[in-house]
């Protein structure tokens, strides 16, 4: 009675020995500016070739400028990194989507975007968002540089089998309350090491119901609870995503089919999520985990590191949610820049503009959402509003590039982490979904966006 | 990669759960080419306040360090274990690990120790009660010691000791098995 995650395991063994962590077949390898130059330097020091360069994908997105591309980039240390990558592409022989090619972004979005991504594979990153992938139903994980040297060598990693959780949602989703609401409940519930040690399998009603584009949403989200990868059973939503994307015919629907939990599959544990109760969520703290909703108020701080995080947040307790005003509001990431994310963030922007106090920004995930978006005059409706639109990177998720907040600036992202510094030194992250990010950047502090007058 | 067998040093009890990579290793230092030149931006923004653990003069030189719950949860950046090991520490002892993290521990010849909140905190407490207090790990028995009574035995996964007491390299393990390799990929066409 094998789980989806058995299954995915198993068909993937190269080596198994007792004692010794399983040797897996790794499907695809996407490889990003940031954790690959050491890897590739341990290839050339051992005098190894990367093994499969045709499973091999690479773009540039955590350290690319999402202003004028045509300018270099001003970051010597950057542009190093970013020639680099090029180099080592070029020298073995790696397919690169480069800053000015047009299916450049950011890497867990174009992989699903080019169908590189598809059911049943197992594909690693050197990043740890590559939960993302796992809504397509595929064991998909984050690594480290010292592993992306041994998937470039071999195609092959080592790995000791996690343990399963079951995340099962009952009921729909309310309108207003989305993918990243979902995600966000769950963390708050089971707490940032809730999964550690374990992957996740998604499922149930409100899950199915979410499009492609939801479900990565959730599966990225999956790290944030500790959780080594996260998944979703692939169905007829998925194929319909997959149909006529540029490498999605090398798959074999047929088989896709077979892929989910068997009916009496057993679980190492279950958690049940009730989703017809949630509601939208911000986090008032400096971990994913401390988050209410927004009809709620930041509380009173259990412990040593509640009280830290209140006072990096500068928030006391009991101030209402709807109470907090931003500086910033920034729609991008891995998370939620996705075409479906700009079209809900529009929705509620459209016929608005934007707080006097806020500045705020739209990066698209890739350059084809980009386009895409422009196609649908979703730019325009941002612009009219006062927002900035940008070059599809990672951008303000994480601030490598320029775009970061300046100490003491308070943000409401659609990003993944709320850590102290992640924005900027002194930067104060707030979680929230796309349609909250909009609606906070309109009113100039957060609002219930299910209260929302869309014009 | 660098073997750990046995190592006795001053301990430096950081009582913090859920450190993430962001306050391990910031991202503007994550543009190196390199794998050294991390360990002088280790903690980079709690290191700029002069109250913060790592910069009392009792702890230089510190090369274990313990802490609280989750560490090094959030991201893959294996420029955490690098930062962490270049400032000096080959052992982090705490009550779990975020999983990425510990990996990338092992990878680097440093080691992620797992003990129980109990025996964490009666650590700390003795590192911050007695000036220059000590402990010696040993993997080969699996023990953390100091010379004060303290013996525990910790558990750790019988392959990833092997390799790292023998200091071997995975790249090179893995290839033993090129035949079984290519028969996967010639199964798989």
């Amino acid at each position: 009675m094998p789980t989806l995650f058995d299954k995915l395991w198993q068909s993937h063994v190269v080596r198994e020995a007792r004692g010794e962590p399983t040797l897996l077949y790794i499907d695809l390898h996407l490889i990003h500016e940031v954790t690959s130059p050491q890897a590739f330097d341990g290839l050339r020091q051992a005098g190894r070739k990367v093994r499969r360069p045709d499973l091999t994908f690479g773009t540039v997105d955590h350290n690319v400028p999402t202003t004028d591309r045509s300018l270099p980039i001003a970051d010597a240390t950057a542009a190093n990194q970013v020639e680099t990558l090029r180099r080592n592409c070029n020298e073995f022989g790696v397919q690169l989507y480069d800053i000015n090619s047009p299916e450049q972004g950011i890497v867990h979005v174009i992989g699903p975007e080019l169908g590189l991504t598809r059911p049943g594979m197992t594909i690693v990153c050197g990043d740890s968002h590559t939960s993302t992938h796992g809504a397509f139903g595929a064991l998909a994980f984050g690594i480290g540089t010292s592993e992306v040297e041994h998937v470039l060598a071999t195609q092959c990693l080592p790995q000791n089998k996690p343990l399963t959780m079951k995340v099962e949602t009952r009921g729909t989703l309310p309108e207003g309350v989305t993918a990243k609401d979902l995600a966000l409940g769950i963390i708050g519930k089971i707490g940032t090491d809730g999964a550690t040690g374990c992957v996740i399998e998604y499922a149930g009603d409100a899950v199915r119901a979410l499009s492609m584009e939801g479900r990565m949403t959730l599966c990225n989200m999956s790290i944030e609870a500790g959780a080594r990868a996260g998944m979703i059973a692939p169905d007829e939503t998925t194929f319909a995503y997959l149909q006529g994307r540029r490498f999605s015919s090398e798959g074999d629907v047929n088989y896709w089919k077979t892929l989910h939990s068997d009916t009496d599959a057993k679980f190492d544990r279950t958690v049940e999520i009730d989703a017809s109760q949630l509601e939208p969520f911000v986090t008032w703290g400096t971990s994913p985990g401390m988050v209410v909703p927004v009809t709620s108020y930041v509380p009173d701080p259990a412990d040593e590191a509640a009280e830290r995080a209140l006072e990096y947040m500068a928030l006391k307790p009991r101030t209402q949610i709807q109470e907090i005003a931003i500086d910033r509001a920034f729609i991008g990431s891995c998370t939620n820049a996705r075409i479906e994310d700009l079209r809900a963030a529009a929705r509620v922007v459209k016929g608005y503009r934007i707080n006097s106090l806020v500045s705020a920004m739209v990066v698209p995930g890739s350059q084809e959402v980009k386009r895409a978006a422009e196609r649908e005059g979703l730019d325009r409706i941002f612009h009219e509003a006062g927002f900035e639109w940008r070059e599809a990177g990672c951008s303000m998720c994480l601030g490598m590039n320029a775009d970061v907040l300046q100490p003491g600036e308070r943000c409401a992202s659609t990003s993944n982490r709320n850590f102290e510094g992640r924005q900027g030194r002194g930067g104060r992250t707030h979680l929230v979904s796309p349609m909250m990010a909009a609606a906070a950047a309109i009113k100039g502090h957060f609002t219930d966006v299910r209260e929302w007058d869309f014009k | 990669m660098k073997a750990f067998k046995k190592h006795t040093g001053l301990v430096a009890p950081l009582n913090r759960a859920n450190v993430d990579t962001d306050q391990i290793i910031p991202k503007q230092f994550l543009k190196r080419i390199e794998r050294t030149g991390f360990g002088e931006f280790l903690f980079y923004d709690w290191r700029s306040d002069p109250a913060f653990v790592l910069n009392e003069s009792r702890y230089k030189g510190a090369s274990i360090l313990v802490a609280g719950k989750n560490f090094g949860c959030g991201s893959s950046r294996e420029h955490a274990p690098w930062a962490l090991g270049e400032f000096g520490f080959r052992a982090i002892v705490a009550p779990s690990f975020a999983d990425i993290f510990a990996n990338n521990c092992f990878k680097n010849g440093m080691l992620p120790i797992t003990l129980t909140t109990e025996q964490v905190g009666e650590i700390m407490s003795r590192a911050r009660r007695y000036e220059g207090y000590e402990l010696t790990v040993d993997l080969e028995r699996q023990t953390v010691e100091d010379s004060r009574g303290l013996s525990i035995l910790f558990v750790v996964s019988e392959f990833q000791r092997y390799c790292l007491l023998e200091g071997l390299d995975d790249i090179g393990l893995t290839l033993r098995h090129e035949a079984l390799i290519r028969e996967y990929e010639v199964n798989h066409q």
